[in-house]
């Protein structure tokens, strides 16, 4: 490592410097400074990233794959080592295990829709958590009720955690693959996915990890967790939207049949018969978000030249400021305290809805989500309809978690 | 754009107190509002005689603007005719999606506290769900009402 870089490294975290790269925090809402505390839904981009998408509409735009001609070759090299990126940033073993798809969404349907449908048979087991996201549940739902298999939901405790020994029992030898989140968007409980990886390996079942939420608060190494598939989705990770990434072990996929059929993912077509493409390329169909790709590339560079080290030790500090303040709101009560979590602030105030206080903090300039966040059974097992969620990324501010107790005061004044 | 537009005294009032806050025994009418995304729900009850909307009543859980515009709408048409309760309801709908509407405040009494509502269309979902019900009560249809 060059000396620069150590000490960039060494550097304190310079918040107020890092926000300067983000143009959209500097907006203003209802006459207030935006205090943007939504970042679980998607996150702002910073400069580099703009940037780069701009320049390669207005310099570099091509169809990939195909041309023969500079620009086409330019435009190729760029997509292909956004790619590059992406398996350095997950650590995966070649570029060739990174998929890229629309989003995290994508990614988990096309494992169903592959994997799963090639794999899980009538009375087949697939095994999932309580605290998922919808689209880590609704995929297998629809796998299961097509091919007469059952979806087992691992428990999870008051605090948000889940239950290991339970999850353990459920593991049976029909389960055919395990679906789970790494980081809940709900909860913001981190899952011991390593564990959870090693307990369905040694009764030779598959993993599939939603890395949605976990991928831009820490270092994700999927050849560490062992883990079969991971999904990531480029908006949360402060890139472009239409954007994400599936990391599937190499044999997994060369084994898989194609998702999507059309061109780019073919080897040759006749109408007797096609032969498909290689591995990415096989789940690759038609045109892809080729700017949206070489955006995440952009991204993945800025989030690792700021250093997850440096994030996770800003952000940590952040969630233990706000949770202690978010405490001292009479009649709040935080949802999601599992020990190990990140980011999320999830609560519930005493006799106002959720939806109140959201609108009442968006006169303040605060922007959080309310609503049940696409985890309904979430929601179902803590008996509340929805909740409040503030989420904290990489340039939020102390000043702005006081802002928001502020509204929330304001709130509980206003409902008596 | 003052937030005490929108949540004003009467609507927090609503939302504390709701008036018809209760399932009537003797219904003979019912409907069930539900908007799955903000968790608004509720069930309304009317007693009628004849065309007339002898009592009314509401069970549910929902965000302040919508308790109150279902609490405040018990109010208002209890008693009514159904021709008139459909008058309100043209009247209550305009209010909170037209901003070039004037509201007749002779008319629409308290309701007139919801031409704020106008202003976060995000919430016009929150205030019209009771109405919506009411509707679905009045012309005795089956199926659960939704305004999302």
């Amino acid at each position: 490592m060059s000396s620069l870089t150590e000490v960039a490294r060494a550097a304190p975290f310079d918040v107020a410097r890092l926000r300067q790269d983000f143009p959209i925090l500097a907006r203003a809402v209802h006459g207030a400074p935006l205090v943007y505390l939504d970042n679980a839904a998607t996150t702002q981009k910073p400069r580099a990233v703009l940037d780069t998408l701009a320049r390669y509409y207005a310099e570099q735009n091509a169809n990939i794959h195909r041309g023969v001609y500079l620009l086409s070759e330019q435009a190729t090299a760029a997509y292909e080592a956004a790619r590059s990126k992406v398996q350095r940033f997950l650590n995966a073993a070649e570029a060739r295990e990174v998929v890229f798809t629309r989003n995290s969404t994508e990614a988990i349907n096309l494992v169903a829709q592959t994997f799963g449908r090639q794999t899980v048979g009538p009375g087949d087991e697939v095994l999932i958590s309580h605290m998922e996201h919808h689209s880590n549940i609704v995929p297998w739902q629809m796998l299961c009720e097509e091919k007469g298999a059952k979806l087992r939901v691992a428990p999870i405790n008051d605090a948000g955690e889940l239950l290991l020994d339970e999850f353990e029992k459920l593991l049976g030898p029909r389960t055919k693959l395990v679906a789970v989140v790494h980081l809940s968007n709900s909860l913001g409980t981190i899952n011991p996915v390593a564990t959870i990886v090693q307990l369905a390996h040694k009764q030779g079942v598959p993993v599939l990890i939603d890395g949605s939420q976990a991928a831009y608060h820490m270092k994700v190494d999927v050849q560490a967790l062992d883990c079969d598939f991971y999904a990531v989705t480029g908006h949360k990770l402060y890139g472009p939207t239409g954007i994400g990434a599936l990391y599937g072990k190499g044999t997994l996929l060369d084994q898989m049949p194609p998702y999507q059929g059309g061109g780019d993912m073919i080897s040759s077509v006749t109408f007797e018969k096609t032969t498909y493409n290689v591995v990415p390329h096989k789940f690759e169909a038609g045109t892809p978000n080729i700017a949206g790709a070489i955006g995440l590339g952009a991204a993945v560079d800025y989030v690792t030249s700021v250093g997850f080290d440096r994030i996770a030790a800003h952000e940590r500090a952040l969630l233990t400021y706000g949770t202690e303040a978010l405490s001292e709101v009479p009649g709040l009560r935080l949802v999601g305290t599992a020990r190990k979590k990140a980011s999320i602030l999830s609560f519930v105030i005493e006799g106002v809805h959720p939806h109140d206080i959201g609108t009442i903090v968006d006169s303040k300039g605060v922007a959080i989500r309310t609503g049940h966040h696409c985890c309904q059974p979430v929601m179902d097992r803590f008996r509340i309809p929805a909740t409040a969620r503030a989420s904290i990324a990489m340039y939020n501010t102390r000043e702005e978690i006081d802002t928001l107790v502020g509204a929330l005061v304001r709130v509980r004044d206003m409902f008596g | 754009m003052d937030l005490r537009e929108l949540y004003q005294e009467v609507i927090l009032d609503h939302n504390r107190r709701p008036r018809n806050f209760r399932a009537l025994e003797d219904a003979n009418r019912r409907a069930d509002g539900h908007n799955p995304l903000c968790g608004d729900r509720l069930s309304l009850y009317l007693k009628m005689d004849g065309d007339v909307i002898r009592d009314v009543g509401f069970q549910g859980s929902g965000c302040a603007i919508s308790k109150a515009s279902a609490s405040l709408m018990t109010d208002a048409v209890k008693g009514r005719t159904l021709a008139e309760a459909r008058r309100l309801f043209e009247r209550f709908h305009r209010l909170v999606t037209d901003d070039t509407y004037v509201p007749d405040v002779d008319e629409l009494g308290k309701l007139a506290v919801f031409s704020g509502v106008r202003e976060y269309p995000v919430r016009v979902k929150c205030a019209s769900l009771a109405w919506h019900t009411l509707r679905a009560a009045m012309e005795a249809r089956g199926e659960t009402i939704s305004t999302e």
